[in-house]
């Protein structure tokens, strides 16, 4: 459902260019959970913006559920990162001004959804999470572990095909982290694919499919058995992975 | 997007930054005050000077002897007839005419005891006072009654009666024109100098006393009040058209007010325009100031952008959000510039309470157009540069 295809990403820095992503080809099926590793750098969060649909390939194809869309509007790929797409962060993004809920509530506000039916699938996607007691709380009035429910709830809420993960367990302490990751290993469980990019070892292991990534390229992708492959590229923090 | 979630939307983002969004919207508040301010004092003015005339009657056609034209040498060619009580008596018959007062005027001394003073005497009807608006101080004016048939009856200016009679009450004294004795019946209230005449140092009497007692055939002036304003034009030319049948000659004038009134009107409204320019600089720099406001809201909520880019909001839609919080702004500042402009207004009132100044409703539907446009106008750049963000770097750091 996600396929690049000989995919570059070329920024322009004053005279010269930076290769961030060279000739990335990556096949990504319905319901997989893929860790993307990498060292800091080596493009791993420069592919998951333009899987995101937040970026565009300068080169090559990405087709998004047999779509090509790097190279539609804006508007439509707005739409898509709304209705198709759920994004978590490593520092949340939450709206500090916003309640649990009103951030939660945040996707439908912009796809104009009545304000009752909003409130119905905001409380759902936080009950989903299991903070439905904190749901009139601020962003400050929480911990950073719930901060991060309540952003997978946000990212959720739409019912996207993909949910991207940043770095989602970075800013959390171990107990947390876990938490956070068994909450959307479940949803992964249940059809959702899931494509986190971490340097945190202990949390690419988990992932069925560990993608490696260096200098913008693809080191070595494969199911976990075969994940051990060359590490002479790993991050150094990923060289654990098995 | 909803247009109700937007106005929320706009307003949680305002809400967060009190002191800023209060002091923007103090600047647009200045600025519209001032505009509405300005204007209403403009108005004021031309309300004034437009009241003052109505105050002599706008609705005034003054009917003299005589006509100007260039025929021969004299100012008044040819032979002209003299205006008499029945040419009066006719024009007061005349359909649109509300009513109207005939004047004779001789200048002669009133005399009170010792004291005596020169002043114009007039001789005139009841309907005189109510022609030219004349309130009565004290007493009552001439009495009504046939214009051929005059009595003793005078009615002082309040200058000609406190001159005179210096603190005593001179209703019912008996004060003398040359050898000819009168009863005060009435003094006028104070009016000060209204078209030729400075009405507080005259005195009046009945019109058929004055032609017998200054020997006079003719009349001064007739003036005549005009039932609908509207009806001016029309008047006039009954007028005219009656007393050339009446003269057999074209030898009288009728003249209105109305171009001297209009005249006044349209220069002090270019100097409210002036005023209300000079204020507009004012509502110029809150407008920038909330492009300031807004700029760096746009460089402060960068990751705000970004996200709400992630989360799948359209460039229009982030374009609204920054939009309408800059209209929300202005906006604001409209509203509250306009409770400051009425409580200014009423603080001048207050200080001066014969001067008329309030805010036409032109000018209040104006300023709060005004400072949309403003909100608009500066607000249009800073939410485009939000737009433009790159949803990615603006994710990145924190």
């Amino acid at each position: 459902m996600i396929e690049l295809d000989g995919v570059w990403r070329i920024y322009r820095v004053g005279e010269g260019e930076v290769h961030a992503l060279e000739n990335v080809s990556l096949t990504i099926e319905r319901g997989e959970h893929v860790a993307l590793v990498g060292p800091s750098g080596s493009g791993k969060s420069t592919l998951l913006h333009i899987v995101g649909c937040l970026d565009r390939p300068t080169r090559g194809r990405y087709l998004l559920e047999g779509r090509e869309v790097g190279t539609l509007s804006e508007e439509e790929r707005s739409l898509i990162r709304r209705h198709r797409i759920g994004f978590v962060f490593q520092f949340f993004h939450l709206l500090p001004r916003l309640s649990a809920l009103g951030n939660v509530e945040l996707p439908m506000l912009f796809a104009g959804t009545a304000p009752e039916e909003r409130r119905e699938r905001a409380s759902l996607a936080l009950k989903a999470v299991g903070l439905s007691h904190r749901a009139e709380h601020r962003p400050d009035q929480l911990s950073g572990g719930e901060r991060q429910r309540v952003a997978i709830a946000r990212a959720v809420v739409m019912d996207p095909a993909v949910l991207l993960a940043d770095e989602p367990t970075g800013n959390l302490d171990r107990a947390s982290a876990g938490e956070v990751m068994e909450l959307i290993e479940g949803m992964n469980a249940k059809g959702l694919t899931l494509v986190v990019v971490t340097h945190d070892p202990a949390i690419a292991e988990r992932a069925k499919r560990v993608v490696r990534m260096d200098d913008g390229a693809i080191q070595g992708a494969g199911d976990r058995a075969q994940g051990t492959g060359p590490t002479t590229a790993d991050g150094p923090r990923a060289t654990g992975g098995g | 997007m909803r247009f109700l979630d937007l106005l929320a939307f706009a307003a949680g983002a305002l809400r967060g930054h009190r002191l800023r969004t209060a002091l923007s919207v103090a600047g647009v508040a200045v600025g519209i005050s001032a505009v509405v301010a300005l204007t209403a004092l403009g108005e004021g003015a031309r309300r004034y000077v437009v009241d003052q005339f109505a105050a002599l009657g706008s609705n005034l056609l003054i009917v003299f002897p005589g006509k100007v034209e260039t025929t021969g040498g004299a100012p008044f060619g040819g032979v002209t007839h003299d205006l008499t009580i029945d040419d009066y008596r006719a024009i007061a018959r005349v359909q649109r005419v509300r009513r109207s007062a005939p004047m004779a005027v001789a200048t002669d001394t009133v005399q009170f005891r010792d004291r005596g003073r020169a002043v114009p005497v007039l001789g005139t009807t009841a309907d005189f006072a109510a022609v030219r608006r004349l309130e009565i101080g004290s007493g009552e004016f001439l009495p009504p009654g046939d214009p051929d048939q005059g009595g003793n009856e005078i009615v002082l200016g309040v200058t000609v009666a406190q001159e005179l009679f210096r603190g005593e009450n001179p209703l019912g004294q008996v004060v003398r024109v040359g050898p000819w004795r009168f009863r005060v019946v009435g003094v006028l209230a104070p009016r000060g100098r209204s078209l030729t005449f400075n009405m507080d140092d005259l005195v009046m009497i009945p019109l058929s006393t004055a032609m017998r007692v200054f020997n006079r055939s003719s009349l001064f002036r007739i003036l005549v009040d005009v039932r609908v304003h509207a009806e001016m034009e029309q008047t006039k030319h009954d007028v005219e058209s009656l007393m050339a049948q009446r003269h057999r000659a074209e030898d009288i004038t009728v003249e209105t007010q109305d171009a001297l009134v209009s005249a006044f009107s349209s220069i002090l409204n270019a100097l409210t325009l002036a005023l209300v320019g000079i204020a507009s600089v004012s509502l110029a720099v809150a407008g920038v100031g909330i492009m300031n406001v807004m700029l760096v809201s746009v460089t402060e909520r960068r990751a705000e952008i970004g996200l709400l880019k992630a989360l799948g909001a359209q460039d229009r839609q982030v374009l609204a959000a920054f939009l309408t919080e800059a209209v929300l702004l202005a906006a604001a500042g409209g509203v509250a510039g306009l409770a400051l402009a009425a409580g200014a207004i009423r603080v001048f009132v207050e200080i001066y309470p014969s001067f008329p100044a309030s805010p036409p409703a032109w000018a209040v539907a104006a300023a709060l157009g005004l400072s949309l446009v403003v909100g608009v106008g500066f607000g249009v750049w800073p939410a485009r540069r939000a737009t433009r963000l790159d949803p990615v770097t603006a994710l990145a750091r924190r």
